[in-house]
């Protein structure tokens, strides 16, 4: 399978040489994609806007010994469009993408849930109906359920009793009881558990009604959550701003 | 496989950007085959630009004087500032002769993944400038991809309160290419300009 076809979410680009750019797709069926775009810095390019962040492409590509050369390229949608007019969710959706590319990791195994995740989160993004950071919030929990790693929020992290579940552990996996919990564990209020719950099942009535110091909140453990998982911290978070 | 001095100055050569293994061998080999002269002005041209070279400090663009040439010319029109990324694009706009106008070298695009947010571009210096009067307008002439743009939208909200003209460059087909293969953004961008033809 030297030529192959996919389609796929352009995650990330980086410049190399004189006028080409490595680009980091994650696609459909291949998973992480690391290709070169020949040429496409040129404003004469074949490829020109295709190949830019959040576009979503259908491609043909070639496949090399390091790194894949993409042949061809074609618009399915371009998410980046109502992004970049719109700096607190261009910020967001950055920190999609960057997200992405962390929890799959690993180049060519396919990551079909992460990549519906992904498309989803970035439409949802653009239609503007909800909160920019309440949708990255919601995409960051899904995220890590899907890389196995769904925070406990039904029942306590460490003993598995639903009840009294009060104080939520960013090292434990969730909320815990008085019992269970560590020293350390945060004791979020009520309505931030209930925001947190629906985020996961993309409950948007009880989220869009949430109030903003719950928002803050949960996105703070969100965070915490997310970067004690990766074992890594998220650049693009620092930047995400509230609207 | 090569000693000392040689291998040195091969791997010195590899560091540049575009150059890989072979061609810095060959640059090497180049350089030990010339006259003692040449490699001297060679030399001598590498100093001096690290000794001279600063960056202009109202507008950043490279200069050898704390101002720059444009900064310093009095025929400029001060009233109007075009905020470029990087200096090479002064320079692109410069060949155009279209702008009489000053610049404002921001450094850079906002990149999120990079870790690059406003606090590393030099918007605070514009702000600076723009706060002292005089300006009218503010040309946003970031590069045409994301990143640019959106540079792009976060000056223009952050310029928005102080009530100047801003605009950005237009983008579109490129001139002496085929329309059939501009891409759908491209062309859409170009159809949404699109301008009267006045004959």
């Amino acid at each position: 399978m030297s030529l192959y076809r996919d389609e796929g979410v352009v995650l990330r680009t980086q410049k190399l040489g004189e006028a080409d750019r490595i680009i980091t797709l994650l696609t459909r069926r291949t998973g992480l994609v690391r290709a070169v775009g020949k040429g496409v810095r040129r404003t004469k390019s074949r490829f020109g806007a295709r190949l830019e962040p959040f576009t979503h492409v259908d491609l043909q590509l070639h496949a090399g010994r390091s790194l894949d050369v993409v042949t061809q390229a074609d618009t399915l949608r371009a998410y980046g469009e109502p992004l970049a007019t719109d700096y607190p969710r261009f910020t967001a959706g950055t920190a999609m993408l960057e997200t992405a590319e962390r929890l799959v990791a690993v180049e060519k195994e396919p990551a079909l849930r992460q990549f519906l995740l992904l498309i989803g989160g970035l439409r949802t993004l653009g239609e503007r109906d909800h909160d920019a950071r309440l949708v990255l919030d919601a995409f960051f929990l899904r995220s890590l359920s899907v890389a196995g790693y769904p925070p406990a929020l039904d029942a306590c992290a460490g003993c598995g009793r639903p009840e009294q579940r009060r104080w939520f552990s960013v090292q434990s996996g969730g909320l815990m009881c008085a019992q269970c919990r560590p020293p350390g564990a945060a004791s979020p209020a009520a309505e931030t558990v209930t925001l947190m719950i629906a985020l996961l099942r993309g409950d948007w009535e009880v989220a869009d009604a949430s109030e903003h110091r719950h928002r803050s909140e949960c996105s703070g453990l969100v965070a915490a959550y997310l970067q004690w998982h990766l074992e890594h911290s998220i650049r693009s978070l620092r930047l995400v701003e509230r609207t | 496989m090569y000693e000392g001095a040689v291998a040195n100055l091969i791997d010195e050569l590899g560091r540049l950007p575009g150059i890989g293994p072979k061609s810095a061998q060959r640059i090497a080999f180049h350089l030990l085959s010339s006259d003692s002269a040449d490699v001297q002005r060679l030399v001598g041209a590498l100093v001096e630009v690290k000794e001279r070279v600063r960056f202009c400090a109202i507008c950043g663009n490279v200069s050898e004087e704390a101002e720059c040439r444009i900064c310093r010319d009095e025929r400029r029109n001060p009233a109007v500032i075009c905020v470029v990324e990087e200096p090479k694009d002064v320079v692109a706009i410069e060949k155009t002769r279209e702008f009489r106008g000053r610049y404002h070298v921001l450094g850079g695009a906002i990149s999120p993944i990079e870790g690059v947010g406003p606090e590393e571009l030099r918007i605070r210096e514009l702000m600076a400038r723009l706060a002292d009067g005089g300006i009218t307008e503010l040309i946003i002439a970031t590069d045409p991809n994301l990143e640019g743009e959106a540079t792009a939208t976060y000056l223009a909200r952050l310029v928005k309160p102080m009530g100047l003209k801003v605009t950005r460059l237009a983008s579109g087909l490129p001139v002496g290419g085929d329309l059939e293969y501009a891409d759908e953004v491209t062309l859409g961008r170009a159809f949404e300009g699109r301008r009267l033809l006045d004959v």
